[in-house]
This record gives C-alpha cells, sequence and structure tokens, in this order.
C-alpha cells in the first residue's frame, strides 16, 4: 500500500558551498590586499596566557627601527593587549570580539580604516586567546603561528591537533621556566610532529630575550620568499 | 564555542538556495572533516538552538564526518591515519602533511519540497 501521496516528492538539490565561504571570500580579498601593498601578515594563536602579548611586545619594539610594523589585538573584552603594547611604540589597535571567540576575515577588513598597508612592512594579528576557534578562521594572513608556553605541558598539541595543523611554524615560549617546570623537549617536538608533520619549531623568552633573534631572522626571510616572489612576477 | 554561529551560517545558505526556488527545507546535508575544529555532537546542538523561530524549524540536519587521508610519498597512494593526533600513514607509517581530505565544513546538498 502507498504512504498518503504528497503535493510533490521531495528532490535533492547539490549545493556543495564551503560554510565560511563568507569569511575566506573576504579572507581572499585581504590577501590580495595585502600582497599588492607588500605588507607581510602573521597570525598569532594560543591558548590563554601562553605569553603571546609578550612576545609581541618584545618583537614589535626589536623589529621598529628596521622595519614598519603595526599590530591588531583581538581579546574578549578589555584594552589592556592594547595599552601594554603601545609600549613598543608602534600603530596598535585592540578589536573587542565581545563575545566571539575568534577573530574573523571581516573584524580585520574594517579595523584598517585609516591605516596605509603601502607604509607597513609587517602587520601582526593577535587573536582571541582560544585553541579551537580560530583554526577555521583564514584572515588572510601569510603565516600562521601556534604558541604554546613550557608551562602548559608537552600534550598540547595533542589535544588540539585542529589548530596545529592548520599552523606554519609552532613557537614554544617561556623557555626560561623550562627547567622550573621539568619541561620534556623531545616530547613537545615528537607531538607537534605527529600533529603536523615538518612543522619548524622555535623556542624563545621574550622576557630574557633568548631566542628571540632567530624568530625575527625567520620571520624576515619569510617576508622576503614573498615580496621576492612579487618582484618576480611583476 | 562557534558552533552557533557556524549553525546559523547553514541556516542562511539553506534559506537562501530554498527561497530562489520557493521550497521547503527538509534536510540540510552537511560534510564535516575530522579536521575541521568542529565537534558533531556541538554543532547538532547549536542547529537544534538556531533553528527555533526560523523558516527551517522542521528542516533535519544530516551530518556526515569525513575522516582524515593524507597522502603517501612512501606507498604513493592515498592513505588513512591512525588518528588527528597521528598523521602518519596507516600502513607504513610515514608522515605526511599533505591532507586530501578531512578539512570540509561544507553544505553539499538540500531535500527540498515545493
Amino acid at each position: 500500500m502507498n504512504s498518503a501521496p504528497r503535493v510533490t516528492a521531495p528532490r535533492i538539490l547539490e549545493v556543495r558551498k564551503n560554510i565560511l565561504k563568507q569569511n575566506d571570500e573576504i579572507a581572499h580579498a585581504l590577501r590580495k590586499r595585502f600582497e599588492e601593498a607588500g605588507v607581510f601578515v602573521v597570525n598569532l594563536v594560543s591558548s590563554p596566557g601562553s605569553g603571546k602579548t609578550a612576545f609581541l611586545e618584545s618583537t614589535l619594539t626589536k623589529m621598529r627601527s628596521e622595519f614598519r610594523v603595526a599590530a591588531l589585538v583581538g581579546d574578549l573584552a578589555t584594552e589592556n593587549d592594547a595599552i601594554r603594547l603601545a609600549r613598543s611604540q608602534v600603530p596598535v589597535r585592540q578589536i573587542i570580539t565581545g563575545t566571539v571567540c575568534h577573530l574573523e576575515a571581516a573584524m580585520i577588513e574594517r579595523n584598517l580604516d585609516g591605516w596605509n598597508l603601502d607604509e607597513l612592512d609587517f602587520l601582526f594579528i593577535e587573536n582571541v586567546g582560544n585553541l579551537v576557534c580560530p583554526s577555521s578562521y583564514d584572515l588572510g594572513e601569510n603565516l600562521r603561528v601556534v604558541l604554546m608556553s613550557v608551562t602548559e605541558g608537552e600534550d598540547k598539541p595533542l589535544k588540539y591537533p585542529s589548530i596545529v595543523n592548520s599552523a606554519d611554524v609552532a613557537v614554544i615560549t617561556k623557555t626560561d621556566l623550562a627547567d622550573a617546570v621539568e619541561f620534556d623537549w623531545p616530547a613537545a617536538s615528537k607531538n607537534l610532529q605527529a600533529v603536523r608533520p615538518g612543522i619548524e619549531i622555535l623556542r624563545v623568552s621574550a622576557k630574557k630575550g633568548d631566542g628571540m633573534d632567530a624568530w625575527l631572522k625567520f620571520i624576515t626571510a619569510r617576508r622576503r620568499d614573498v615580496v621576492e616572489h612579487l618582484v618576480w612576477h611583476s | 564555542m562557534h558552533e552557533l554561529s557556524i549553525a546559523m551560517s547553514i541556516l542562511d545558505m539553506a534559506e537562501e538556495e530554498a527561497g530562489r526556488r520557493s521550497a521547503e527545507v527538509d534536510a540540510i546535508y552537511v560534510k564535516l572533516g575530522a579536521l575541521s575544529g568542529i565537534m558533531k555532537e556541538a554543532l547538532l546542538s547549536a542547529y537544534d538552538l538556531a533553528r527555533t523561530e526560523t523558516t527551517l524549524e522542521t528542516a533535519q540536519l544530516v551530518i556526515e564526518e569525513v575522516p582524515v587521508m593524507i597522502y603517501c610519498p612512501r606507498c604513493q597512494a592515498p592513505r588513512s591515519v591512525p588518528s588527528i593526533q597521528q598523521l602518519s600513514c596507516s600502513e607504513c607509517e610515514t608522515p605526511s602533511s599533505e591532507i586530501l581530505q578531512g578539512r570540509e565544513l561544507q553544505v553539499v546538498a538540500l531535500e527540498l519540497r515545493s
């Protein structure tokens, strides 16, 4: 016996659209703008308290004599990070996300208003402290850096594989505390490599300055690659 | 927790497609990669919350979970991985960061009724 007749049979419509399509499109446009202006963009992601702000303050301070640098800082609330970063005497803007747990490309686009990107060599974006949500959102960056402090434990990459997998480089911070917490370096490296095979791992202590030169060398080389690539194609 | 905004984007997409065809939506089919950063259960509950009092209140969300596949440089073939904590070939254990699938966060199809 047939079931009750329907007006029309259901039909399947193929869609195949990325759910984050809108963000991806804005990120794509931003990437193009950044490329045309010759600004190298770095997105810093980590859990809260990993030392992102101290690391960024040290980076900005060390770079400003040689490069034109600026920073956008995301937080759920307060302008404390921007105030701290302003000590580095480079342009800094706070993005208060309210209840949003990550930065989105549209927030970056809005907050670039009034900045002349042609006058910048590097733009740093400090994402909201969160190891889950920022992984899905492309901000148009050239380089995604995942930070993890020695005090968080060696198994952090295994707990948050998605974001580590989306990163281009890993920076282990607060290395001056490594001995005190008996940080297991081989285990940390093994876990990072398991989740993101081939990832480059840098070690820094923003407080003592250890490893900062290697980090600066690393990003300036990366920027040079991008700029030379542009010259080659222009 | 950004599952709610993901759920709302799914509803917006479905609403737009269905509206264009003056149809009602019975079901929304979504592909969710193991590395998408979104949990199936969390997305389902966020979806339940987001769809109330919308035109899609009765539309089902059907989630297909997509496991990670890598390209193994040694086997020279697509291979599965032991887990998302270990991106290496399940056959020969060679690590690979060349991901063929597993990052999906995609609406694949709608079941419509006119």
